[in-house]
């Protein structure tokens, strides 16, 4: 399998000052490294805090990684020029997690759409809308929901237009930065089956981020565990999640609601 | 047990920007028994949100409620004056909202927060005020309780600021909390925690509580009864283990199945397409004749579509609203 | 938090610092100056001429004429004014009284109309009082200051009610000290008015705006659903909240103090900072120039750090966010 990204000890630091007034260091990201292959979806799964998200910015070439390198297209895009990261942004699209917000209110769908094909300014409008077309029956929205605004979508229709316009520049990786988790139950089925849809027909690549375990179960190949902005534990998906080596991972596993769940003891304190 | 809390019949309407009116809720009946959790399943679209504004008579501007009477402490509420509805908000049944991030004052300190609860319903003196906030700080941070107090919401994590509307819910001792989604923005390890805090509070202090979520998995374990709510009306209702383990209603069945079990059976099923439920929940705008789930039900009959189904008993305590069970 | 409020002054001065060289370079670098008509007038000798700008240092280059104008803004006189020949200081400050005498009183009445109305308003947003207020602000902004100003001077001379300008009657010097507060106060209506006409459409739309925001916000509804109600939800919880768009506001209201009636005071005659400053830009009154820019930069500048420093405090927000810069 070709191995697509690589990240090599990635670190992002912020600087801050706490309320005594000191400086301090957050890491956000302290030492991660790990491997994508193409075809495949990888799950970064952790509680909030752990560093998933600075990781989802960072891959999308939205956030400058303080050191570290990630490999990709026999590029280090950490290191690159500005000039060429632009050239890279449209194969590495983020999706995030509230369709309300990262899609433009004011624009119908159909322009939605179209933006990120006339940004790149290679083809004529008829060719556009076609394209607009099939990209809303790729994601399975039907062609009326081409002239209404997002504000009309209910919010699984959102996140279709969204991943809709992230396709739209034909990206080699899909980043999800918990785009599930604001979706009703029967929702996220439904664009959960998009996903495993773009997998196998286009042979997508995609980063899942999200806490959620059983969606990572489901969804992804392989599964990193982040806390404190390490890694603490990889490997293939059933293998990491029926035998959990790390207490966080454990953790991570025993939180999960399970609809066989026994009474709970009152975990009180 | 005795009923604490009677629901008959509600119906709410919102108008609409052009004047045409939706039915949110369209005749909800259920009891809330004195101490118990009942789960309200319900997604977008099923009234869930209305439901719980509406008990209190907090809905926006262009809500109605058209009919339908809410018994509490042997008073309608629906009929209450203000100034008795007033008291009981907060004082006699307590709300919590989803987003703790926006439920809270942006620059107010926590325990002022909850002190101004306590003022709002108590006549007794800043002192004895003062001293039942540090009280209630204690129970539900039993850690650092007075730095949080001190506290702005901002400067607090996701959990923590949970913890906060909590003490706001129960400062005044209430008979009845109703929680919207009060786990959905937080991540699975204080969400957990959450669940316990609420259980440690029905057991410590006696309180019911309806506990509205999207997702069926929460309710496992932690619900008495549960009401499946779909179109504004009340599909299934019964003990917690009979309806998650053996959903008798269409929609409760198929909502089970979205919920992908990879973790459980042996990785079978992983990465398959789940069976989602075809179709939106449509809003539904009046009149609408027969069954609201009818559009995207797999087990539809020609019945469904002409006559709305009454909820019928399938035993004693699970009553679900299918024709399905029509004997 | 020291830090923040020391560093924010640091920045205060050395605006005023090169505000203050701009306005010299400025004013020294447009073509003419005070002379030329004197020079233009045959019966004056050139030598006359040459002699007063030299006495006024104005063949002497420009860092030193600088210099020179720092110093005597050190010792309070703020350069030397051609025409009123006397120190620029005091002439400024008593124009300056006066301007204040008229925009701080407008803008006190002009907040604590908006205010009420604002919030008002915002509690029946889209409903029909709303509506009103909205039609009414807009067209309150549509209309020019100008035209607002002549519209009451008209008003004036048509009624004969107030005084159709300046600051007081001819013989004020001989009326009693009752009288004169009465004279004083009938010609500041209709310019006060004035002012408040044109400041008050646009503060009251934000406060609707800013209010009518913190009221749709579900903090508010979790307020309301813990009984909170009445006067403190509208006072604790509410005002707080929409405070800081109100706050920048505020800043803005002062720092325009000196500096927003220009056009009112001059045409409603009314002997304030405008018209002097005016006089002076035509008269190629340089230091008076200079003084009057200074004058209302300081205030602009005052405006903003004291709106700087009321968010500091009201809002907990900032104190974290400046804290961890």
């Amino acid at each position: 399998m070709q191995l697509l990204i690589k990240a090599e000890n990635l670190v992002k630091r912020y600087a801050r000052r706490n309320r005594g007034g000191a400086q301090e260091e957050l890491r956000a990201l302290d030492g991660v490294s790990f491997e994508v292959f193409a075809g495949t979806t990888l799950a970064v799964v952790g509680e909030s805090g752990s560093g998933k998200s600075t990781l989802a910015l960072c891959l999308a070439c939205l956030e400058e990684a303080t050191s570290g390198s990630i490999w990709f297209g026999g590029k280090d895009i950490c290191k690159i020029a500005e000039k060429e990261r632009r050239e890279i942004r449209p194969q590495i699209q983020l999706i995030f997690q509230d369709p309300a917000n990262s899609l433009n209110p004011r624009w119908e769908a159909i322009g939605i759409l179209t933006e990120p094909l006339i940004l790149q300014g290679r083809i004529s409008r008829e060719e556009m809308k076609e394209r607009a077309y099939s990209l809303l029956e790729r994601v399975g929205l039907s062609a009326e929901i081409a002239e209404r605004l997002p504000g009309e979508l209910s919010g699984g229709q959102r996140q279709r237009l969204a991943i809709a316009r992230a396709l739209a520049l034909e990206p080699k990786v899909l980043v999800l930065d918990e785009a599930l988790s604001a979706l009703d139950c029967s929702v996220q089925a439904q664009i959960a089956n998009v996903l495993l849809e773009l997998q196998s027909a286009l042979g997508m690549t995609c980063v899942f981020i999200t806490h959620d375990l059983g969606m990572a179960a489901h969804l992804a190949d392989e599964i990193v565990v982040m806390g404190g902005g390490r890694i603490v534990e990889q490997g293939r998906v059933e293998e990491v999640l029926r035998e959990p080596r790390e207490q966080i991972t454990r953790r991570l596993v025993a939180a999960v609601p399970r609809l066989a769940r026994a009474p709970m003891a009152p975990i009180g304190r | 047990m005795a009923s604490v809390l009677e629901v008959r019949d509600l119906h709410v309407l919102y108008r609409g920007r052009e004047g045409e009116q939706r039915a949110a809720l369209a005749g909800v009946s259920f009891d809330l028994e004195a101490g118990e959790i009942l789960g309200v399943l319900g997604e977008s679209g099923s009234g869930k949100s209305t439901l719980a504004t509406a008990l209190v008579r907090l809905l926006p501007a262009n809500g109605r409620i058209t009919r339908g009477v809410v018994l509490f402490e042997e008073k309608d509420l629906l009929q209450a004056a203000p100034e008795e509805l007033r008291g009981i908000r907060g004082g006699r049944i307590s709300l919590i909202f989803q987003e703790p991030s926006l439920a809270l004052h942006p620059t107010m300190r926590a325990g002022e927060q909850v002190y101004r609860v306590l003022a709002a319903h108590g006549t007794e003196g800043k002192g004895v005020l003062r001293e039942k906030t540090r009280q209630i700080f204690a129970m539900v941070f039993p850690e650092e309780a007075e730095r949080i107090a001190r506290s702005y919401p901002h400067e607090l994590s996701g959990g923590q600021r949970q913890r906060v509307l909590i003490a706001q819910a129960v400062a005044c001792g209430p008979s009845v909390i109703l929680a919207d989604e009060p786990t959905a923005s937080l991540d699975p390890t204080t969400q957990m925690e959450m669940l316990g805090v609420f259980r440690t509070l029905r057991e410590k202090l006696r309180v019911a509580m309806i506990f509205i979520t999207h997702n069926p998995a929460l309710l496992a374990g932690f619900a008495d009864r549960v009401l499946v709510l779909y179109g504004g009306r009340v599909v299934e209702l019964g003990p917690a283990a009979e309806v998650l383990k053996e959903p008798r209603h269409p929609y409760t069945k198929a909502l089970f199945q979205c919920v992908p079990a990879g973790l459980e059976r042996n990785g079978n099923g992983r990465k398959a397409r789940l069976p989602a439920i075809a179709g939106e929940a449509s809003v539904s705008s009046l009149p609408w004749k027969g069954c609201a789930f009818e559009p995207r039900c797999a087990e539809r009959m020609e019945v469904c579509r002409d006559r709305e189904p009454t909820l019928l008993g399938v035993n004693e305590r699970h009553t679900v609203s299918c024709f399905k069970y029509e004997k | 938090m020291m830090r923040y409020f020391l560093r924010r002054l640091a920045h205060a001065f050395l605006l005023i610092f090169g505000v203050s060289i701009l306005a010299f370079l400025f004013t020294t670098l447009a073509p003419g100056n005070y002379f030329d008509e004197m020079r233009l007038n045959p019966q004056i000798a050139p030598e006359t001429v040459a002699a007063l700008r030299a006495q006024y240092q104005l063949d002497r280059p420009l860092p030193e004429r600088y210099a020179s104008w720092v110093n005597s803004l050190i010792h309070g006189e703020m350069g030397f004014s051609f025409a009123y020949n006397s120190p620029v200081a005091p002439l400024l400050l008593a124009r300056a009284r006066n301007t204040l005498l008229l925009t701080v009183t407008a803008t006190v009445l002009a907040w604590g109309i908006a205010l009420p109305l604002g919030v008002w308003s915002a509690e029946r947003l889209g409903r029909f009082p709303d509506r009103m207020i909205t039609w009414g602000t807009a067209a309150l902004l549509v209309i020019p200051d100008l035209a607002l100003a002549l519209g009451l001077l008209v008003l004036a001379v048509r009624t004969g009610w107030f005084p159709t300008g300046g600051m007081a009657s001819v013989d004020f010097e001989n009326f009693s000290f009752l009288h004169k507060l009465q004279d004083l106060g009938l010609h500041t209506v209709l310019p006060i008015l004035a002012l408040v006409l044109s400041a008050l459409p646009l503060l009251v739309r934000h406060v609707r705006a800013a209010v009518a925001e913190v009221l749709g916000a579900p903090f508010l509804l979790a307020a309301q659903g813990h009984g909170i109600s009445g006067r403190t939800l509208l006072y604790r919880y509410a005002l707080p909240a929409a405070a800081n768009p109100l706050i920048s506001l505020l800043g803005f209201s002062i720092g325009a103090l000196l500096s927003g009636s220009l056009l009112i005071e001059v045409v409603m005659s009314w002997p304030g900072l405008g018209p002097f400053l005016l006089e002076a830009i035509l008269a190629r009154d340089l230091y008076v120039v200079i003084g009057g820019v200074l004058f209302s930069t300081i205030f602009l500048v005052a405006g903003n750090f004291l709106a700087d420093v009321l968010l500091y405090w009201a809002d907990p927000r900032i104190r974290t966010e400046s804290g961890s810069r």
